[in-house]
């Protein structure tokens, strides 16, 4: 997992999380893979992301050095910022460890750079629990019209 | 669009994990039809939900290097699968094991592709992270493809596209009508008759 893919991850899915964002890393296992450096794509990709996440993540892994807290836009003329954005938003990668859900606790694994967010068949009866209670709440009580 | 090399997997693998089909070349010859109408838009980021083998998204890939790729699978196996696919053919890809697009940030890809389980089943069929789940898609072969249509409005940008992919047994009228109510028209870009299957490409836009 990149940075650019935590950037864009939430835990929302789990029920009773409202923006279970942004997740915590725990990484046991880092790469950096050489990936083409393309300035453009680095420039236009900026104000796409959480800056402030995507510093604090790279903060979190040792990954922050040279990178500036708060971005500039004439900061896009320089190819050294570029470069290394484009190190630490694409090259560095959490090859294993865990996310975590700022909201739960909830941890979701990652084996071989991939994130499992998966929810287990407990917490998806649960959410289908809920809904069906939730469905029956309203079949029940909409229709009645509120009386005082 | 080149086709990806693919001699990497081991067959055995496909016990798990979807193989590469008519269905998966359709969905590869209609982004080739696509290619100009996509090089205008020039798209930063992609998405490909439930991307099997990895053999869609690495196309796109290749023929798009300025943007990023990223893929979705509830199969742990195919997510690995598509990831080697992306590596063998030197293109960038992240995937994450997820159910459909269930955990990302609203409004960020700019192309979502979807190659849905559309096969007639039993409701039942489709609950499964398996081989069957990128089969069997419930009632009218929709279960799964409708759950997403729900999340296409959020998960795109404003000029956001979709490639959806649909047999005639999908009733692909209602599909439209579904993303008309969400604001999206639609076109057919690709359709072709194979076996006892006739498999469409439509492309949503708003």
């Amino acid at each position: 997992m990149k940075l650019i893919t935590h950037n864009m991850l939430t835990s929302k899915c789990l029920k009773g999380v409202v923006t279970g964002y942004p997740l915590a890393i725990s990484a046991t296992n880092i790469k950096v893979t050489e990936v083409d450096f393309n300035p453009d794509f680095i420039v236009r990709i900026i104000p796409k992301i959480d800056w402030e996440v995507f510093w604090k993540a790279a903060d979190s892994i040792g990954h922050s050095d040279g990178l500036p807290q708060t971005v500039e836009s004439k900061l896009h003329d320089n190819n050294d910022f570029l470069k290394k954005v484009h190190r630490v938003l694409l090259e560095v990668e959490i090859d294993e460890g865990h996310l975590t859900c700022p909201e739960s606790g909830r941890q979701f694994p990652i084996t071989k750079g991939i994130p499992n967010m998966l929810l287990t068949e407990a917490e998806n009866k649960f959410a289908m629990l809920l809904k069906s209670a939730n469905d029956l709440y309203h079949e029940v009580f909409a229709p009645m019209p509120r009386q005082i | 669009m080149d086709t990806p090399y693919q001699n990497h997997i081991d067959k055995d693998e496909f016990n798990y994990v979807y193989e590469p089909a008519e269905d998966s070349f359709l969905l590869i010859d209609a982004l080739e039809k696509e290619i100009d109408f996509l090089r205008k838009k020039n798209p930063l980021l992609c998405l490909e939900v439930g991307s099997g083998s990895g053999v869609v998204i690495t196309a796109f890939a290749m023929a798009f290097p300025h943007c990023l790729c990223f893929c979705t699978d509830i199969n742990h196996r195919a997510c690995l699968m598509s990831q080697s696919t992306a590596s063998h053919n030197k293109v960038f890809l992240e995937c994450v094991n997820m159910n459909l697009v269930t955990c990302f940030v609203d409004k960020k890809f700019d192309v979502l592709i979807f190659n849905p389980p559309y096969v007639e089943t039993e409701s039942n069929d489709c609950l499964s992270n398996g081989i069957v789940a990128s089969w069997a898609g419930g009632i009218k072969g929709r279960e799964i493809t409708d759950k997403l249509l729900d999340m296409v409005p959020k998960i795109l940008t404003d000029d956001g596209i979709f490639y959806l992919l649909l047999i005639k047994e999908n009733i692909p009228e209602e599909v439209k009508e579904i993303m008309l109510q969400k604001g999206f028209q639609a076109n057919l870009v690709l359709e072709r008759k194979v076996k006892n299957e006739h498999q469409i490409v439509i492309k949503f836009y708003r």
